[in-house]
This record gives C-alpha cells, structure tokens and sequence, in this order.
C-alpha cells in the first residue's frame, strides 16, 4: 500500500495527458457524431512541430524559454492539418452514410504517419525530444513528481478549464453548443456551423498539440508511430467519460491513467497473476476497463443517455 | 405596391421525389397567410426552402425585394426571415434565457436585445419565471412558446410559424392562437402552416390548400372557411 501515493501521482500526470486528447475526440463528436480516428496522428504532427521549433532554435536555449514557442508551433502545425482534414476530407462526406467517414479517418491517419516517415528528416527512427534537467521533485519522504510531469499536470486543467468556460460563457461557445444539439435549427438562428465545426477540429488540434508536447517531455522521443496508441487510449477515455461530454473526456482521461498505473503496480502482487502485471499488459487492463465500462454504463461516467435529439 | 415574400413556381424535391410541385403565392406585410393541407402536402419543405435549409429545384423566391437563390440558411435570418420549425426544435440543455439570447444571435443591439426578451416574458410570463432552467425540461406548450419567442427575437419582418399548435391541450392552443393575432395586431407578418384548418383560417388573411405538393385552392381566410370542399376535406363536417 506504501506504494499508492506514488502510483496515483503517476496515473494522474498520465491521465491528464489522455484527457487532453481525449477532448479532441469529444468535441469534435459532440458536433458532428464523428470518431476522428486520425486525431492520434494529429497529436503526433504536433509533436513533430514543436520538435521543428526546437531544432530551429540556437543551441544551449534553456527549455523554460523555448516551451511555448515549441507549444505555438506544435499548435500551428496540429490545427492546420486538422482544419485541412475537416475541410478536405470529412466535409465532402458530411452527408454520406456513417462508414464513409470512418474509413476517410483510418486511411486519413496512415497517410499522415507516412508522409512523416517519409518526408521529416530522420524520423525513420526515434527522434530525441528535449526534457527537463534536474532531479525529480520530491513532494513527500518516497513520494515523487518527475520534472516533465509537471507541465502536463498545470497545462491540462488549465486548457480544460478555460474551454470550458469558452463553451459555457461566450457568444460562440453558447453557438458551439446551439450546433452539437441541433444543427439545422442552429442556422436558423444565424449561426455558421460549418465555421463552428472547423472552429472545433481547431480546438482539438491545439489541445493535441499541448499533450503532444507533454508526451515528448515524458518519454524524451517522439517517433511517427506515437499517435496510434495514444489516439487509442484517448478515444478510450473520452468514451469512458462518456463521448461529448468536455469534462467527461478528461474525468476519463484520468481514471484511465490512474487505472493503468494501479495495474503496472499492483497486479503483479496479486498471487497466480504475476506474469498478467508490470508495463507490458498495461495496455490491456486498460482496454478491460473500456470493456467493462460499456457493459455496465455505455453511455460513459458523465454521458447523458442519448435520447433528447427529438 | 410589392409583397413582401414572393413565391413563383417553387419546386423542391428529396432526392428523386417532388415533394413541392410548383407553387406560387405571396405575403403582403402586416397579413397573417396560412398553408393548410394534410401530412406530407408539401407545407414544410415549403417553410424549409423558405429559410434556405432545403435549395429548390426551380422557382424563384423573392423577400422584401431581393432574390433568396443560392443565399445560405444562416444569412438568411439576418435579412429578416425567422422560423419557427416544425417540432419546436428548441435547444433542450440550454436554458430559455439561452435560447432566447441565440434567437436574437446576429443582432449587436445588446439593450434592445435585453428589452425584447423582456416583451417575451410578458408574452409568455412562464418563461420569464423559469428563465435560468433548461428548455428541454418544458412542457410542449410552453417550448412552443419558447420556439415562437426565439423566432421573435431576430424582430423579424417575416416570422414563418411551422404547425404551433401540435400536439398542445385545446387551452394551449387557444393562448397560442390569441398570440398570433396580439402579433399580428403589433404588425408582425405571418406565414402560419397549421393542420389544425379551422383555427389557422380564422385569423387569417389569406389561406392556400396545399395537396401532395401543389395549391389546389386559394382566398381569404373567411371565403375558405365557408368552402364547401374545404369544411368537407378539412373542417371535418359533411
């Protein structure tokens, strides 16, 4: 048990991580009822935009100070090709059947790894990401918060929070959400809800692009693969939350990531089950609990049943 | 002098099937017009062209002077067109103060704005007392209200109202009704679609019989309300 201060410290930087993706996924869906299956890739296009903005930088800048040029240019790199995919490959199909759309995604999603491991300069390998130098921060006798962690767990609730308030407050957020209940009555009140839709494809590529940028600070690499897992789990938090729902996403995101920290750590003490536990199955506890969780509550932790759209 | 809204050889079609068949009419300002006609004569996609969600396969449509062609749905109602759909359509997780405030979603006027929600609440004092509460916890009567007030709130030279009285008790409707004329007497132009024949082509102007996507008979509202074949097909008497 000494063990369990640590494990959630763990879980909640990596949780937070997903569920900023995961509003990515859930914002975009709560608009158009589309699973964006290539915004793991977007995540992974903003990491190689800020990654470029490090490179481009003189040697020896310090990482405070290039952070959130390398965030801007992950940013600009992340909503550019995710504006570019809505504009170009799901609009056309606004109107065709539900399959039509998904398939655009996956292919959309090998495209851009390809065109990464062809075109970026040495990413046919890992590329090294800069992190933080120093030891970690040591919040209590054994208890440990690594450098890197810390600007993901400031980022996340900061974005969360500010969009929330966004879609709550503003005159635009009110027509966000006008547009997710019901788009065509939405024109009718004079809202453009093809600009609504881009506007949300842009906030869930600026949002990838701050977990991008928080995932090369954690693993120190970045490589044209790194979306497809990272998507998986995200859509899986943002499912769990229950999908549309911004707070869900992260909510989910973060039982996600502490359920997965709980399981390297624990289940490997579990007698019979120490070959089940440690890193490796991770991935599989983790995709259990999505499992289970659309047995019991398919409409995720936070989801409204699906019933109002009258 | 020019009416307001001109229809001239509408046709508009669901992929291979014409639900409009080439109807024309018009609203001259400060009359109430009603469509009438059976389910699935044409009446709503005729609203829906109107505002610019559906496009037509031929006609024109002229408002207030200038052709709507090719014009998209959400500029529409800034040229002074609001519709009131079908269905209600209000936004259910949004709260009637919300609802209201996106009726009104292009205009910059914020005390005007301010001062019409307020006419709405006198209108509808239901609604000013459950301001803060989320639409979709309304009853229908009063998310028809909702619907009607937030079609208000763009002050709009035209408001078309789709069927306002479905599905509400006989007291609803009867409030619903006495709306529309209140409306009419502050000069708000109408273009009312009702099944319910009776109560529509009492208070209005001018009345069209539509039938599977055609007008098959014109007047004013009192000359229909005498038809013979009107009070047989509509009016539900031998």
């Amino acid at each position: 048990m000494h063990q369990l201060p640590q494990t959630l410290v763990n879980g909640l930087a990596l949780g937070a991580l997903y569920g900023l993706i995961a509003i990515g996924y859930t914002m975009v869906y709560g608009i158009v009822q589309l699973i964006n299956f290539a915004h793991g890739e977007i995540v992974m296009i903003g990491a190689f935009g800020a990654l470029t903005i490090h490179l481009w930088l003189p040697g020896g800048t310090p990482l405070p100070a290039a952070l959130p040029l390398m965030l801007i240019g992950g940013a600009i790199a992340s909503v550019a090709v995710a504006t570019a995919a809505e504009r170009f490959a799901y609009r056309p199909l606004r109107t065709a059947p539900r399959l039509a759309p998904l398939i655009t995604a996956i292919g959309l999603s090998i495209a851009l790894q390809q065109i990464v491991w062809a075109f970026y300069p040495d990413a046919k390998k890992s590329r090294g990401f800069p992190q933080f130098q120093g030891d970690a921060f040591e919040l209590a006798g054994n208890l440990h918060l690594q450098r890197d962690d810390l600007f993901v767990l400031i980022a996340a609730p900061l974005c969360m929070l500010a969009l929330g308030l966004f879609v709550a407050k503003s005159r635009t957020g009110r027509a966000m959400q006008a547009t997710a209940q019901d788009p065509d009555t939405a024109k009718l009140m004079g809202i453009n809800t093809d600009r609504i839709i881009v506007l949300a494809f842009a906030i869930g590529g600026a949002f990838a692009a701050v977990a991008a940028v928080a995932q090369g600070l954690r693993a120190g690499q970045i490589n044209f693969e790194m979306g497809f897992i990272l998507g998986l789990k995200a859509f899986t938090a943002a499912v769990l939350g229950g999908i549309g729902n911004i707070y869900g996403a992260m909510l989910g995101g973060v039982v996600l990531g502490i359920a997965e920290a709980a399981a390297s750590t624990y289940i490997q003490h579990i007698p019979g089950m120490q070959q089940l536990g440690g890193g490796g199955w991770k991935d599989v506890w983790a995709f259990a609990l999505l499992i289970l969780v659309l047995l019991i509550r398919p409409q995720g932790l936070l989801g409204e049943r699906v019933a109002d759209r009258a | 002098m020019t009416a307001l809204l001109e229809v001239n050889g509408l046709r508009v079609a669901y992929g291979k099937i014409e639900a409009v068949k080439g109807i024309s009419f018009s609203v001259e300002a400060g009359q109430i017009v009603t469509l009438i006609g059976t389910n699935g004569a044409g009446k709503t996609t005729t609203l829906r062209t109107l505002s610019g969600l559906l496009k037509p396969l031929a006609g024109t449509i002229r408002f207030d002077g200038r052709p709507l062609a090719g014009i998209p749905a959400h500029r529409i109602v800034a040229l002074g067109l609001a519709h009131s759909p079908e269905g209600r359509h209000i936004f259910p997780r949004l709260t009637i103060a919300e609802n209201l405030q996106l009726g009104a979603f292009l205009r910059k006027d914020g005390e005007a704005i301010a001062k019409d929600v307020q006419r709405v609440y006198d209108l509808f004092p239901i609604l000013g007392e459950r301001a803060r509460q989320a639409a979709g916890t309304l009853s229908g009567g009063e998310q028809q209200m909702l619907a009607m007030g937030r079609a208000l709130m763009s002050r709009p030279k035209l408001l078309m109202l789709d069927e306002p009285s479905m599905g509400l008790s006989p007291i609803m409707m009867q409030r619903i009704m006495a709306t529309i004329t209140e409306l009419k007497a502050s000069g708000t132009t109408i273009l009312l679609v009702e099944q319910n024949a009776r109560a529509a082509l009492s208070l209005a102007d001018r009345g069209h019989v539509m039938e599977i996507g055609k007008i098959v008979l014109s007047g004013t509202g009192a000359d229909l309300l005498h038809d013979e074949s009107v009070r047989k097909a509509y009016l539900g008497e031998d």
